[in-house]
């Protein structure tokens, strides 16, 4: 689904990543673990196409696409989707409104009909009871007095109703209580399947507790320098990061 | 004085100005001896400061020069047909409308026939006429206390316009509308005025519609009062949709009493240059007022919101919500007052002002000014100003809208989040719709330009 080849990228002239691999395929989830600054989250926004950074090497393929080559809204579009570190508040938009100007334009890039409020909230109604919550922020304008764990849930939220092919989690268990962390962590699992991937990045181990990864990699100084299984988020946790780096070095 | 030149032709000039003043009341439009009492003192007081300029402090960033020199005449009678103002109204059966054409009450126009016991909308000039005792407790107590040059011209000037009075513990189920129209091809001034009194346990929603039907140059100065008795309720929209070659100065002037609310979205899409000072006193223990509004322009339009909420007594709360959505070249101002006298503890009062601007031509002016004379009060305020935020951009885009949907979709949310405020259903749809057909056709208009 995913290959990631050399990768290098940019921002202001500091290079972030320096030589990213990775490979991703249908059905897996894979953690993105690594210590403040070693360019996780610049990775889960160069997936998105964040226009900040600039790749300056190598290849990101997604389903056979150069995705490097597609706009933010053709990688949503195919399918590719952030949940971000930091939601953004939309003044003055309910999230029912957004999710469904969203919805329309994938469907609509996609050939089919856009759906009308009635038909969207049919389909938001049963997205929400599948993953077990309710409509309680549906008319409240996007993520504008949210409190941090709602910010995160309804980014899942976004996610449920979008159905990615390939979901990046963005540290989204920063800021989130124990309770907050179970709630987000259930719905992604009920969200799995076997033709979507998940790539949950996290500077902690404790949402791994709860998301269970096929495979832990290690970023560090802008490069993979460990993967694992989920027994290496473990190893993680108890020992640090720096036994990694040293390692690699 | 140039010979030959009829009296209101150069309005500008302070003699013409008196001459016409001198006219008004020699004949029978000065209304009662305590009208004329009235007119007699707010004209002095527009004798002695004549047109405001840049130089005074609160139109430091609106020039009314081209008002000052202008030459607007009073205009003819007009009517006209009621095609023309259904866009700005709503509802059908059995709406109450008071409708004014060229500044005169239309009766023709107008639907009063179905008011409920205890409701009076007409013509304010026939108000007058009648002697009605409450027209004489309050018209121009209030704005006399303004320091509005324009808000006197008004009272000097004004002949007629609606007067609406809800009875104690009166409720209305649907709103009054109010619509003042300009039509006609000669630059014309009327100056309408607007009394509102809701005694003690009323609630009412008011919309007050100023409209120009023609896109000619005209000038309207509005002047409103709004009396709010003990627990009453009075909620107002008005709508500032004037001829984009238009100008409006405007006074809106509220006085709350005990436990009372009172809400007003303002929200101007319309003339070339506007101004709209809001000044709500909160008069009585309790009491909550809530002034919001929302300006959209395009070209070289220009408007100023200066509001004043003044807390006199303690335990009141007032919430303010400016937005602004600034296109081409146009220029928004906002200045926004809070004062709060000795003795009015537990005043909560809170003001935001956000403003897009769409393009790097387009301006906005953002003034806080917090007068705080009592020590046991909570008031924040805050601005915003600049472009639209790239994060919010490539938080849309990552969802699939491509940027001319995202950006669309943010301007289109910075009006929304004031309509919220409109409690008529069908006033907020028909608003919605006019300012999504105007920030649509504006994202053409750039889309073309780029």
């Amino acid at each position: 689904m995913l290959q990631i080849n050399n990768l290098h990228a940019s921002v202001e002239g500091n290079e972030i990543l320096r030589g990213v691999d990775l490979t991703v395929n249908a059905g897996e989830v894979h953690a993105i673990m690594g210590p403040n600054g070693s360019g996780k989250s610049t990775l889960a926004q160069i997936l998105a196409g964040h226009p900040a950074y600039e790749v300056t090497e190598g290849s990101v393929t997604y389903e056979g696409r150069d995705l490097l080559d597609m706009d933010p809204e053709e990688r949503a579009r195919a399918g590719v989707f952030l949940a971000f570190q930091y939601p953004v508040e939309i003044r003055g938009i309910t999230n029912a409104y957004f999710l469904r100007a969203a919805v329309n334009a994938t469907r609509k890039a996609r050939g089919l009909d856009e759906l009308d409020t009635i038909d969207f909230l049919d389909v938001l109604d049963e997205k929400l009871k599948s993953i077990g919550w309710d409509d309680s922020f549906m008319n409240r304008p996007v993520n504008e007095g949210f409190s941090g764990g709602e910010k995160k849930r309804n980014e899942i939220l976004q996610m449920a109703v979008l159905e990615p092919k390939l979901a990046i989690l963005d540290e989204t268990d920063s800021g989130l209580d124990i309770d907050a962390l179970k709630t987000v962590a259930e719905a992604v699992n009920k969200l799995r399947r076997p033709d979507n991937a998940t790539i949950v990045v996290t500077h902690y181990q404790r949402l791994l507790n709860y998301i269970t990864p096929d495979f832990v990699h290690v970023l560090a100084s802008g490069k993979i320098v460990k993967s694992g299984g989920k027994e290496l988020a473990l190893e993680l946790e108890a020992r640090g990061y720096d036994w990694v780096k040293d390692e690699a070095a | 004085m140039t010979g030959g030149t009829s009296v209101l032709e150069k309005t500008a000039r302070p003699d013409h100005w008196a001459t016409a003043f001198e006219a008004l009341l020699a004949g029978d439009a000065a209304g009662p001896e305590w009208l004329v009492q009235r007119r007699r003192a707010a004209w002095a007081e527009f004798a002695e400061s004549g047109f405001p300029t840049t130089h005074q402090e609160a139109w430091r960033f609106t020039s009314v020069e081209t008002i000052a020199k202008g030459t607007f005449v009073a205009p003819a009678a007009a009517s006209v047909e009621q095609a023309r103002l259904d866009p700005f109204l709503v509802g059908a059966e059995g709406r109450i409308t008071a409708v004014v054409v060229n500044g005169r009450f239309d009766s023709a126009l107008s639907q009063t026939a179905n008011l409920p016991d205890g409701v009076v909308v007409r013509s304010l000039a026939e108000a007058l006429r009648a002697g009605d005792p409450v027209v004489e407790g309050h018209l121009g107590r209030y704005t006399e206390t303004s320091e509005n040059p324009f808000a006197r011209l008004n009272t000097a000037f004004m002949t007629d316009g609606v007067f609406v009075h809800v009875g104690r513990n009166v409720s209305l189920d649907r709103p009054i509308q109010l619509v003042y129209v300009t039509t006609g091809g000669t630059p014309t001034v009327t100056h309408p005025r607007t009394l509102v009194v809701a005694e003690p346990g009323s609630t009412a929603e008011v919309i007050e519609t100023y409209a120009g039907l023609d896109d000619v140059a005209y000038w309207t100065n509005a002047a409103t009062e709004v009396v709010v008795g003990e627990d009453a309720n009075i909620a107002t929209c008005r709508i500032q949709r004037e001829s984009e070659r238009a100008f409006q100065t405007a006074i809106t002037q509220s006085s709350q009493e005990r436990a009372s609310i009172y809400a007003i979205v303002a929200v101007v899409l319309g003339a070339a240059l506007s101004r709209h000072d809001i000044k709500a006193v909160l008069n009585g223990p309790g009491a909550e007022a809530t002034l919001n509004g929302l300006s959209i322009l395009r070209d070289r339009q220009h408007a100023d919101h200066h509001t004043t909420i003044e807390h006199a007594q303690p335990h009141c709360n007032s919430w303010e919500y400016f937005n602004g959505i600034y296109d081409d070249r146009s220029h928004g101002v906002f200045n926004g007052r809070i004062v709060v006298r000795p003795g009015a503890q537990r005043t909560d009062s809170k003001q935001t002002n956000n403003n897009l601007l769409l393009t790097e031509d387009a301006r906005a002016d953002s003034q806080p000014q917090l007068e705080i004379y009592a020590d046991d009060v909570k008031c924040t305020h805050g601005a915003t100003l600049g472009p639209m935020d790239p994060r919010a951009v490539f938080y849309l885009r990552s969802r699939g809208l491509d940027e001319a949907a995202a950006r669309s979709l943010l301007t289109y949310g910075f009006g929304v989040e004031i309509l919220a405020y409109v409690t008529d259903d069908a006033l907020r749809e028909q608003l919605d719709e006019v300012i999504h057909a105007r920030l649509e056709e504006g994202a053409r208009r750039r889309g073309a330009a780029a």
